[in-house]
């Protein structure tokens, strides 16, 4: 990456890029209420816009320029200066379009979703501000600029968990969320603190540059990577700080699709490809990453094939694919996880739209139970959806089959991960075509009313999902696996980001052609298999899932999450209440402020007594003067 | 010349509003801090364009004993009056559309605490610097007394007895340091070029520590603050939180450092960490407190624990950073406050619990509440990252453990702070037949300004920077 020239002329658009999207938040902030529905349409309207410019910026740059500047001094002191400053390169392009692009379509489709709310307008700015953070998150050229972003994203997603704020449980949850955030946010705090103490900056320039110096393994590079890695842990919902993402979901459908989906969670991942340099030469977090990745991917995965809330579901396989990331990061493989981030972002993108499709074509039923045949009466909907459910689970030629792909291909010489991630993404591929059959396929198990109800959701919703339909069966087509003898276009465009971690890691698997055949025909065939037997199951027996009264056994514990919640809740929460009564009524009322007023009560107590002495009577004065001298007298014979 | 007159604009009009009557005292009130506040934007302009030249005044009160009235500024100082003298507008036009009993001597006392607070930061000798802050703790303590709630008598008396114990303690400390001093001189300059020996620096700390330590308040020296937060009018609260906490804070940095710089070093490690632990400990309690106004005064002993523990690091970005949160924590804990003092007034509630349902019946109410809030957390972009953030790193360079315990604020902070709001303001309303008028035009302007400067100081800190650098160099080594 030593090509920064600048090319100054994109000064101003990029500027411009997170500018928009600010200024519908202030727009829709504070004249909301006169714009109603037409504030919706604006607000989309400038995340296009941004989009397009963000379009522009990527044909001026490519792959072979970047752009680096300041634009303020932010804090300094001494000989330090934190500047506030934006680096366009190969990877914050690939993030800007994913960002504006999948954003201005989840803007769009809650036009229509969100149509009926009266919190319509404040939906919309969050949203806004929203990419305004996200936009500072990827566009940043420091940690820190990162870090506003990051916090940013933090807060906007707890305003829109919290959106319908009237509810307690929906209040709690963004709590959660903050709160798990903030945890991770106190590690990427103290990893900057490391960097700036040790490297003397926090822009990514000098990080890595003087990162590069160093020796593989040193000491403080595993540290300011595995607290960097605490942060991602956070907002990226890996064990053990994955507990609020499923939680989020309280928040209105397009916010799940856009934030809990394509974009904030994959935050992680995008740091971490940042500073890949550094992970390089730090293995031993690298293991970790991989390690917290593979637990973390079947681990949800098989609380996916429990869960009857359709949100719930996509949910937790969110945390799946987000560990299915973290793992390939772990093994070295940063474009392959980055590359998979993106088709991700297209079909869970996808899914949750159209979960929110079912949702409002249900009259706001979430439990699958309830569902079913809905193919005939949301045929639009369906369709898409089994487009992203097929690439989800890894079927050719749909996206995340190439992606996978190049995932398991990455951990094939590393056995037992392959196979963990082999079975977790055969899981995968069961729970979701659980859903889907169970969704759209037998008898609709709902009220009459709700059969009535049933309807296709307008344009502005249907639209979005066509459109990310489409990407997420073109998007594989950007990353050919070498057996097809094609440019792997997304490796080549990011080539430059991992340039140096590429010569630094030394070691490259090379795989034989059959390998790579061989490796796509099991992973297939083990997809094709979970359909199979959830077809048998769901289609062919017409089996329901039990209510939750008849779940018994280990099922009930999958159902439940394994109990994580309730064992976070008695182990954490719950002490931290006790230890804060048991700090103000005992160590502060009782013991602190007793020595308080017991030193005031020592002076009062002085002052009573000494009072008798003075009795007004000169007998008794002169007495005891007397007695005064003579101690006096005894203690001078006495020396 | 201009510091005169920083001193006299408010008593001037302290003794002026005396005279008046019903609600033209508070009138005159704004007008009076008004006025000093354009005049302290004037005085701003001077001393960037002069320095310290028009400010200077020395004159001799006594020759035996050789005692000066030394007043003069710095970036340091400037800072303060900047503080004090912005908040205080704030604090008068929060009590618009309130009643207050004897609204002429009440604002009169506010005002004379005003004119206290700039003598404290302009002076540079010790005499002065003493009179003024003792003559700042009289009118809050009538202030207090006077118009506060339940039990004030006790928690006053408490407050006063208990300040003034460590004032004593200063006081005394002052005198030894007249003593021992070859040129028997309490002027600023003439003690920090003229050290004392290092034996009595050790325990002349603890004298001067001990003042401070009571006033900011550093653990386990805080117990008289949650009640008399809790007890005092709310206007008083935000002089004593906003304001006159500061006091302490910045006489460590004028007064202690300086002076008596062995001392300093040698109970920097002890200082650093009553501080820190005092951020945990204040932050835990803070996350069950049952009354707002208590939940705010624990969440205010651990900021400024962190401001503390900044500056005993001795370190340039420690300085900084606890000069930035000055004044960020100034104006946050004065939002802070009046949010809990219209949620009080309006419910008739001071409980956590109970309540709910208000950002229905108010939303921009709800909405402006909720940017105090996230500046309080130190949300990024808001002015409490700016110090914090500087503030944790310098106890970071000084102890790595330290700094990992005392950064437990940023998620502690969260909770409490977003559990009160979720309570407060969250739900469905739980009392019966609730009313809640949105934010009336003082309130609305009031907490307006207090947004904008949020994240005008949170975006763009460098004329904080600009402006108390220079002095910093000087300090440090």
């Amino acid at each position: 990456m030593e090509q920064f020239i600048k090319p100054i002329h994109l000064i101003s658009p990029t500027l411009l890029i997170p500018l928009f999207p600010l200024l519908g938040f202030l727009l829709l902030s504070f004249f909301g209420k006169n714009l109603k529905q037409a504030g919706a349409w604006i607000s989309s309207l400038l995340v296009l816009v941004s989009f397009v410019i963000s379009i522009y910026l990527f044909k001026e740059l490519g792959n072979k320029q970047s752009l680096d500047f300041d634009v303020f001094t932010w804090m300094r002191w001494e000989n330090v200066s934190l500047n506030f400053g934006f680096l366009i390169d190969p990877l914050s392009l690939i993030m800007l379009l994913v960002v504006t692009g999948i954003g201005f379509l989840i803007h769009l489709y809650s036009i229509g979703y969100m149509s009926h709310d009266e919190g319509l307008t404040r939906f919309f700015a969050y949203l806004n501000l929203f990419i305004f953070f996200m936009l500072l998150l990827v566009m940043g050229n420091s940690y820190l600029v990162m870090f506003i972003g990051w916090e940013g994203v933090g807060l906007c997603s707890y305003l829109l968990i919290g959106f319908w704020f009237k509810k307690d449980a929906y209040n709690d949850a963004a709590k959660k969320a903050f709160v798990m955030n903030r945890i991770g946010d106190l590690g990427f705090l103290l990893g900057m603190f490391f960097m700036l103490f040790y490297m003397g900056g926090l822009d990514y320039a000098t990080v890595l540059s003087s990162a590069e110096g160093m020796e593989k393994g040193a000491p403080l590079l595993v540290a300011i990577t595995l607290l960097l890695f605490v942060g991602a842990m956070g907002k990226s919902a890996q064990i053990p700080l994955y507990t609020w993402l499923p939680d989020a979901m309280a928040g209105p459908t397009p916010v799940s699709a856009l934030i809990h989906a394509a974009t904030m969670v994959t935050a992680g991942i995008y740091m971490i490809v940042r500073s890949n340099i550094l992970y390089t030469l730090a293995p031993f977090t690298l293991e970790i990453v991989m390690w917290v990745g593979v637990a973390t991917s079947l681990f949800a995965a098989i609380i996916g094939i429990k869960q009857n809330d359709i949100k719930k579901v996509l949910a937790y396989s969110t945390v799946s694919q987000l560990g299915l990331m973290f793992a390939a990061l772990g093994l070295g493989a940063y474009t392959s996880g980055m590359f998979h981030v993106v088709t991700h972002a297209f079909f869970k993108a996808l899914l949750f739209l159209g979960a929110g499709s079912v949702i409002h074509a249900m009259g706001g039923e979430q439990d699958i139970r309830r569902m079913g045949g809905l193919w005939k009466y949301i045929r639009i909907t369906a369709i898409t959806f089994l487009i992203a459910t097929l690439a989800i689970s890894g079927i050719f030629p749909f996206a995340g089959f190439f992606s996978k792909d190049e995932i398991l291909a990455a951990a094939f010489h590393h056995k037992l991960v392959w196979v963990l991630l082999s079975v977790s993404s055969m899981i995968t591929a069961f729970y979701m075509f659980r859903l889907f059959f169970l969704t759209f396929f037998t008898n609709f198990r709902g009220t009459e009313e709700e059969k009535h109800h049933l309807h296709e959701s307008p344009w502005t919703m249907t639209v979005p999902l066509s459109l990310l339909a489409i990407c997420s069966v073109v998007a594989g087509f950007l990353g050919m696996p070498a057996v097809f003898h094609m440019p792997h276009w997304f490796n080549t465009f990011l080539g430059p980001v991992v340039e140096t971690s590429k010569g630094l890691m030394g070691e490259v698997h090379h795989m034989e052609h059959s390998t790579e055949w061989l490796l796509m025909g099991v992973a297939t065939a083990l997809a094709v298999a979970s359909i199979i037997i959830a077809f048998v199951i769901y289609l062919s027996k017409k089996q329901v899932p039990e209510s939750d009264e008849e779940t018994t056994g280990f099922a009930k514990v999958v159902y439940n999450k394994f109990y994580i919640d309730e064992i976070y809740d008695k182990v954490f929460v719950k002490p931290i209440g006790v230890l804060s009564d048991l700090l103000h009524v005992v160590v502060d009322k009782l013991i602190v402020d007793l020595l308080v007023n017991a030193s005031a009560w020592f002076v009062g107590f002085t002052g009573r007594t000494m009072r008798l002495v003075q009795t007004g009577n000169t007998g008794f004065y002169i007495f005891a003067m007397v007695i005064g001298m003579m101690v006096l007298l005894l203690i001078q014979l006495v020396l | 010349m201009l510091n005169i007159l920083l001193l006299i604009i408010p008593l001037a009009f302290a003794l002026l509003i005396w005279f008046t009557k019903g609600s033209t005292s508070r009138m005159a009130a704004l007008a009076g801090t008004l006025v000093q506040l354009l005049f302290t934007i004037y005085a701003y302009n001077q001393f960037m364009a002069l320095g310290a030249a028009p400010f200077e005044i020395n004159y001799q009160i006594a020759v035996k004993p050789n005692l000066v009235a030394h007043l003069s500024m710095d970036g340091i100082s400037m800072l303060m009056v900047i503080l004090t003298n912005l908040l205080l507008p704030l604090i008068v036009l929060a009590g618009f559309n309130r009643y207050t009993e004897r609204a002429n001597i009440f604002y009169s006392l506010m005002l004379l605490m005003q004119m206290a607070l700039n003598g404290v930061f302009i002076s540079f000798d010790a005499f002065a610097y003493y009179i003024f802050w003792e003559l700042a703790l009289i009118p809050i303590y009538f202030i207090a007394f006077n118009w506060g709630g339940e039990g004030r008598t006790q928690v006053t008396l408490k407050f006063f007895i208990y300040t003034l114990a460590g004032s004593l303690l200063m006081l005394f400390g002052f005198i030894y340091l007249y003593t021992v001093s070859p040129l028997h001189s309490l002027d600023w300059e003439t003690l920090r070029s003229n050290p004392i020996c290092k034996c009595d620096q050790s325990w002349i700390f603890w004298m001067l520590f001990a003042a401070f330590a009571i006033k900011i308040p550093i653990v386990p020296f805080h117990t008289w603050q949650p009640d008399t937060y809790k007890t005092a009018p709310t206007q008083g609260t935000m002089l004593l939180s906003g304001i006159m906490l500061k006091m302490g804070t910045y006489s460590l940095i004028r007064w202690l450092m300086p002076i008596v710089p062995d001392g300093f070093k040698e109970w920097q490690y002890v200082a650093i960490t009553l501080s820190v632990i005092g951020v945990v400990y204040a932050s835990i309690i803070a996350i069950m407190q049952r009354d707002i106004k208590k939940l705010l005064a624990y969440s205010s002993i651990a900021h400024v624990g962190l401001i503390s523990a900044g500056i005993f690091t001795m370190s340039r970005v420690g300085l900084q950073g606890s000069l930035a949160q000055m004044l960020a924590h100034g104006i946050n804990v004065i939002g802070l406050f009046f949010c809990a003092d219209i949620i009080m007034n309006r419910t008739g509630s001071n409980q956590v619990e109970g309540i709910g349902g208000i950002r229905t019946l108010a939303p921009r109410f709800a909405a402006w509440f909720l940017i105090v809030v996230l500046g309080s957390v130190a949300l990024p972009l808001t002015n409490g990252f700016v110090g914090e953030f500087m503030l944790l790193y310098s106890v970071y360079a000084y102890n790595t453990w330290l700094s990992v315990f005392a950064a437990l604020t940023i998620i502690l902070g969260a909770v409490y702070m977003l559990r009160m709001y979720q309570k407060v303001m969250l739900g469905e309303p739980l009392m019966e037949k609730m009313q809640f008028e949105d934010l009336k035009w003082n309130e609305q302007l009031v907490l307006g300004i207090i947004g904008v400067l949020i994240f005008a100081l949170g975006i763009y800190p460098e004329p904080i920077f600009e402006l108390t650098e220079p002095v910093l160099k000087t300090l440090t080594p």
